[in-house]
């Protein structure tokens, strides 16, 4: 990297950082579509410290009693680092029993993860959870 | 490269009874944000959709950004409702697509 470029990445980081978080307020505002979420019953599970940000894994769970009149129709988990906001969007229903669903994430650098459930009433909830990341995923060639 | 997908689903289960379901597939998952050593930087290779059907009828979907990482192993529930086939299928960059099928009895 030459001297100038540094410069100017340096000058230009505090901004990228909140252009970041605008990327996940954007992809949120996307899914909402000017609904409000509730804080509550979505629970993020995520280890506190991450050594290795290229596989971390991640559960997610919402409080629903999940029959046909009530139940969560989907969940749909952001980041505030990484290159992109989204993570994933998960559809589920009254025939999945529970609303739990787990995978494996990357995380670019210490950061909050936030989910958002849409309920069968339409209204919508929300969870987070923040994570230390000691290793970065997506950057360095493997 | 043929996709290796492996499944983790009861062979057997009681009606009415919430079953835990694990699907994993190989899959390089390359985000689209790495560069190689000489800068270029290497397009981005990811499955974006997974779907579940149990008897033909849709129970579980997914879209899946460069934040899954590689080898996409997901987990998550159904009741079991009646003895059949669950079919899983995958399809992602470069007109990827898998599936696989595993067989259930329910008493």
């Amino acid at each position: 990297m030459n001297r100038r470029i540094f410069v100017l990445s340096l000058a230009l980081a505090p901004w990228m950082r909140t252009a970041r978080a605008d990327a996940m307020h954007d992809a949120m505002s996307a899914v909402l579509q000017g609904a409000t979420p509730r804080e509550g019953r979505v629970t993020i599970e995520l280890p506190p410290l991450v050594e290795n940000g290229n596989t971390v894994p991640f559960s997610v769970s919402v409080e629903s009693p999940m029959t046909e009149r009530d139940h969560v129709r989907s969940i749909h988990v952001f980041n505030e680092k990484n290159p992109q906001p989204n993570i994933g969007d998960f559809f589920l229903g009254p025939r999945a029993g529970r609303a739990a669903v787990s995978t494996r994430i990357r995380l670019a650098d210490t950061q909050t993860v936030v989910a958002l459930a849409q309920m069968s009433d339409g209204s919508w909830w929300s969870g987070s959870a923040s994570v230390i990341v000691t290793l970065a995923a997506c950057t360095e060639i493997n | 490269m043929a996709a290796r997908a492996l499944l983790r689903v009861p062979q057997r289960a009681r009606r009415g009874e919430v079953i835990e379901i694990r699907a994993l597939i190989s899959h390089i998952m390359e985000t689209g944000f790495r560069h190689s050593e000489r800068g270029a930087s290497i397009a981005r290779d990811i499955i974006t959709s997974f779907r579940c059907t149990y008897n033909g009828t849709e129970i579980f979907r997914a879209r899946f950004y460069p934040a899954i990482a590689a080898n996409p192993f997901i987990t998550f529930t159904t009741i079991a409702t009646e003895s059949g086939t669950l079919r899983f299928e995958w399809s992602g960059d470069n007109e990827f697509t898998a599936s696989e099928s595993a067989a259930i009895m329910v008493e």
